[in-house]
């Protein structure tokens, strides 16, 4: 079963952010799905450390980020395809109060 | 499955079966832990178990400190116990509920005598514990014997995909041999409690789980705070996770596909006659709820890790493992298990819960755990509210 180790993993098909595999510059890169095994290209806007998230779709504020094919947050800004998202651009939709 | 490791353990006067043999030196509250290490220092190979509580607690809180101190001395990786405490009637009252388990039990307590004749008095009792102790021999166990328990720490994007699924096998796989395992983390479910929900095995257990849920978040939202740094850590937005609902469902990764049997309040045994996986109503912080694990009858626990959590506990191996490649590196002597291939795509799934299997079966028969040989000892309470 060997393959390319991924530079990228999104949980299930339909995530839209995915997951750092390793210290990425921006470019683009390869990935996959971990559930679907869907293998899929994508291109980073900024560099990211390992286990950092980006944006596969662009994003307006108030969108819902979905992670696990779940939401598990909301886009506080707008967000580009291939940006940088963290507590800077996204927030918790359930502890109203913990904002960055 | 091939052959099958042997399990042994140390079978207890009441039927419980643990995989380490300890005895320990209980301090019923933070004034008698100086006599408690004394003596632990006067007799080597017994453990003391030093913690800042047990003074002017009342209530529902106070119950919960004797819970947590008899559930410890309860648990089946104890052999005998001497409990030290400053007056004798709760010193006397922990040590009756550990008594109830057949194991060898000593009370002393401290007021009109002074450490240093209680110090002389509990140490000849505990050379005697420790030597009738080490004579109990290893027999036979299955893993329908053995409670696990599991809580992760220092969680960063990596545990959602690779350390907390690899403790999602071992789960399914130790259910399925008719064992018991704990979870909990009540707060960290938020995003997903409706997952776990879905998985409670009837109405009575569902409810009871959404009520021990509910609670717990109104406690939590009632203060009104900016959690954010505090749930999720510092240490999970480090390594990438930017809320609770996203650090939630990484968490419930590791949770396996069994149904959830039932719901246990901090501390509480479970059933014996009822195997299966339970939800503990917990704090997520990791000493804390380790600790309330351990003193409901866990032996053994796995901690998946991100970002590298180093904790242990006295009485129970905790095992630690990630799937994050600098963790592996970094702090490599505190990891039991690397599961960064599975990211890497070099195993499968499958793969990494047999590793995780093997060194459960090697560390149930005897082989320390990196927490166990690096001292990490942590023992930590849950308090509910202030002291009287």
């Amino acid at each position: 079963m060997a393959i390319t180790p991924p530079q990228f993993l999104l949980h299930h098909d339909g995530d839209n952010v995915a997951v750092a595999m390793e210290d990425l510059e921006p470019g683009t890169l390869h990935g996959r799905s971990v559930k679907q095994g869907t293998e899929s290209t994508a291109v980073l806007n900024h560099a990211i450390p390992l286990g950092h998230k980006f944006a596969l779709t662009d994003l307006a504020e108030g969108d819902a980020i979905i992670k696990y094919g779940i939401k598990v947050g909301l886009a506080s800004a707008d967000i580009k395809k291939g940006d940088y998202i963290h507590t800077h651009n996204m927030r918790s939709y359930r502890w109203e109060a913990s904002r960055a | 499955m091939g052959s099958k490791p042997r399990l042994t353990g140390y079978r207890r006067q009441n039927g419980t079966m643990g995989i380490r043999n300890h005895v320990i030196i209980l301090p019923l509250d933070d004034l008698s832990n100086a006599a408690a290490e004394a003596v632990a220092k006067v007799i080597p190979g017994t453990l003391a178990l030093p913690h800042a509580f047990g003074r002017l607690q009342f209530g529902a809180d106070l119950e919960l400190t004797f819970q947590t101190l008899i559930g410890t001395g309860r648990n089946a990786n104890v052999a005998a116990v001497v409990v030290i405490g400053i007056e004798p009637k709760w010193t006397q009252k922990v040590a009756d509920g550990i008594a109830s388990t057949g194991k060898p039990v000593a009370a002393f307590s401290i007021e009109g005598k002074g450490d240093l004749q209680v110090i002389a008095e509990a140490s000849r009792v505990a050379a005697m514990f420790l030597q009738d102790a080490s004579e109990i021999q290893r027999e036979q166990a299955e893993i329908g014997d053995l409670i696990m328990s599991i809580k992760c720490g220092e969680s960063d994007t990596t545990s959602g995909l690779g350390s907390c699924p690899t403790t999602s096998q071992a789960v399914d796989r130790w259910v399925a041999a008719g064992g018991t395992v704990f979870f909990g983390e009540t707060s960290e479910l938020t995003g997903g409690e409706h997952l776990i929900a879905d998985r409670c095995i009837d109405d009575a257990c569902r409810n009871l789980f959404q009520t021990t849920y509910d609670n717990y978040i109104k406690v939590i939202e009632s203060t009104g705070a900016n959690l954010l740094g505090s749930q999720p850590t510092q240490g999970n937005i480090a390594g990438g996770l930017t809320t609770i609902e996203e650090k939630a469902l990484g968490n419930i990764a590791k949770t396996g596909s069994v149904p959830v049997v039932g719901v246990l309040t901090p501390a509480q045994e479970p059933p014996r006659d009822k195997p299966g996986l339970y939800f503990m109503d917990t704090s997520s912080a990791a000493a804390e709820c380790v600790t309330l694990m351990a003193a409901a009858g866990a032996v053994i626990h796995l901690f998946p890790t991100g970002q590298g959590n180093v904790i242990g506990n006295p009485i129970i191996p905790v095992l630690k493992l990630t799937a994050n490649i600098k963790t592996a590196r970094s702090m490599k002597e505190h990891m039991d298990l690397d599961v960064s291939g599975l990211l890497r795509y070099e195993y499968d799934l499958t793969k990494a819960g047999d590793m995780m299997m093997e060194v459960i079966d090697r560390t149930v028969n005897g082989r320390l755990c990196t927490a166990e040989v690096m001292g990490h000892r942590e023992y930590t309470f849950t308090k509910l509210y202030i002291s009287a």
